[in-house]
């Protein structure tokens, strides 16, 4: 049987962290993109598209992330190919974060004056127009903060993709405490390297409303 | 070719969704009631409380809320019976909601808190309050009543979350959903009850809350 020092379950544990990064990075990008559909859908003029977008954030905010990731595992492979582990997490959780980037965004929108919708109109932009020159730029600045510390969430939902197989570090920190029988010191290194992927987005987040904040008090 | 839909096992296997669902609604009662007790102390510390403990109660509220629930549940239930502290699944499970609530419900409470000028503190003192009921009275009911709406979507998204306890295997919805499809092999449809059931659950959490914020404050127009 092997010895494992403590150097060999961090060192595995990094190793799987990789993951972890990669995932959250796809989930992120996705999920950015996605959302950005989805908050044009929720604020558009269009009935059918506002009811649609704020039915499908109802749905993923208000399922279980663990039962999204179920189901885009056996819902995928429903389509008669193999499903990978890594490619239905990637799918559920890009869905998930599409579903509370785009309410955040709203929010970020909404809070632009409606004298902006009005001026910009008034010089004949298309609504568009209006999102891409006028509107984003502003939401853009106050979407900032919440977005990143979105991001926390995004890390920490990543843990859940080990249960439908995919190696990250959660998984690792299973393998290794069946190897090694020592739950504690292993899941209590997995808990710390998540901290260190964490601790400094939930701080920029606060850092960064801090300044916007004193940015807001100037005007 | 084409995937048929088979609901048929719904029948037979209502008795295991329903211990299921009980459990998940006990955990999430029981949890959301400690939780928040615990967030209050937490908040009441990191504003009020004795300058030794503020730092102590700051680092607990960064560590749960940088971590994942699953891994916080697994350092519980497989990590701490080798400090000599064992316990059974469920109970792991609602002391790990418990924590995880109360590091969210402490940042949630302390900003209502924060948002209580210096002058209603002293306005309390000098009506003869002493320092706990100037706390009751003019710090946190109005506090709690500023960030209900918080807390109440932080409650659901604990419930949400609790569907991992199934991996330390206490018997919730999920956990009778991974044994259903074991049985049944129909994984899909299984998955898309549970799922359904966690929606409602959601929604109705959501309501109740609404309804407990306001029997908890009726109409105080003097808290703001």
């Amino acid at each position: 049987m092997m010895e494992f020092s403590t150097w060999d379950i961090v060192r595995n544990l990094l190793l799987a962290a990789r993951w972890t990064i990669v995932l959250s990075l796809v989930a992120f990008a996705g999920g950015a993109t996605v959302g950005l559909v989805i908050l044009f859908l929720r604020i558009s003029k269009q009935k059918a598209a506002r009811v649609f977008a704020g039915g499908y954030i109802e749905l993923f905010q208000g399922t279980p992330l663990l039962m999204q990731l179920f189901l885009s595992f056996f819902g995928l492979s429903l389509l008669g190919v193999e499903v990978p582990a890594w490619l239905a997490a990637s799918v559920a959780l890009i869905l998930w974060t599409a579903s509370f980037l785009a309410e955040i965004w709203r929010g970020c929108v909404e809070s632009i004056p409606k004298g902006q919708w009005e001026a910009s109109a008034s010089l004949g932009m298309g609504r568009f127009e209006q999102m891409r020159h006028v509107i984003l730029p502003q939401a853009l600045t106050i979407a900032i903060p919440p977005t990143v510390g979105f991001s926390v969430q995004v890390v920490k939902g990543t843990s859940l993709t080990s249960i439908i197989g995919f190696t990250e570090l959660a998984k690792a920190g299973q393998v290794l405490t069946n190897a090694t029988f020592m739950p504690f010191t292993v899941y209590g290194f997995v808990a710390l390297i998540y901290f260190a992927l964490c601790f400094p987005l939930s701080k920029s987040s606060q850092f960064l409303e801090r300044k916007l904040n004193v940015a807001h008090r100037d005007h | 070719m084409g995937y048929v839909f088979d609901y048929s096992w719904i029948g037979e296997y209502s008795g295991v969704l329903l211990k299921g669902l009980w459990l998940t609604v006990w955990l999430i009662l029981v949890g959301a009631t400690f939780g928040v007790a615990l967030g209050i102390f937490c908040a009441w510390v990191r504003a009020l409380g004795p300058k030794w403990a503020r730092p102590i109660v700051g680092a607990y509220v960064e560590l749960i809320r940088n971590t994942p629930f699953l891994i916080q549940l697994f350092f519980i239930f497989f990590g701490l019976p080798s400090l000599g502290v064992q316990m059974g699944e469920t109970q792991a499970a609602l002391l790990a909601m418990i924590i995880n609530l109360g590091a969210y419900g402490c940042e949630i409470v302390r900003a209502g808190i924060q948002a209580t000028t210096k002058g209603q503190f002293e306005a309390g003192w000098s009506l003869g309050l002493s320092r706990i009921e100037t706390f009751r009275h003019v710090v946190l009911i109005p506090a709690l009543q500023r960030i209900w709406p918080a807390l109440s979507s932080q409650i659901v998204i604990v419930m949400l979350g609790s569907a991992v306890v199934s991996q330390i295997a206490a018997e919730d919805i999920s956990y009778a959903a991974d044994f259903i499809q074991s049985r049944t092999f129909r994984a899909f449809e299984t998955y898309i009850v549970a799922t359904l059931i966690y929606l409602a659950l959601a929604i109705l959490l959501r309501q109740l809350l609404k309804g407990v914020g306001w029997v908890l404050f009726p109409k105080r127009s003097a808290a703001r």
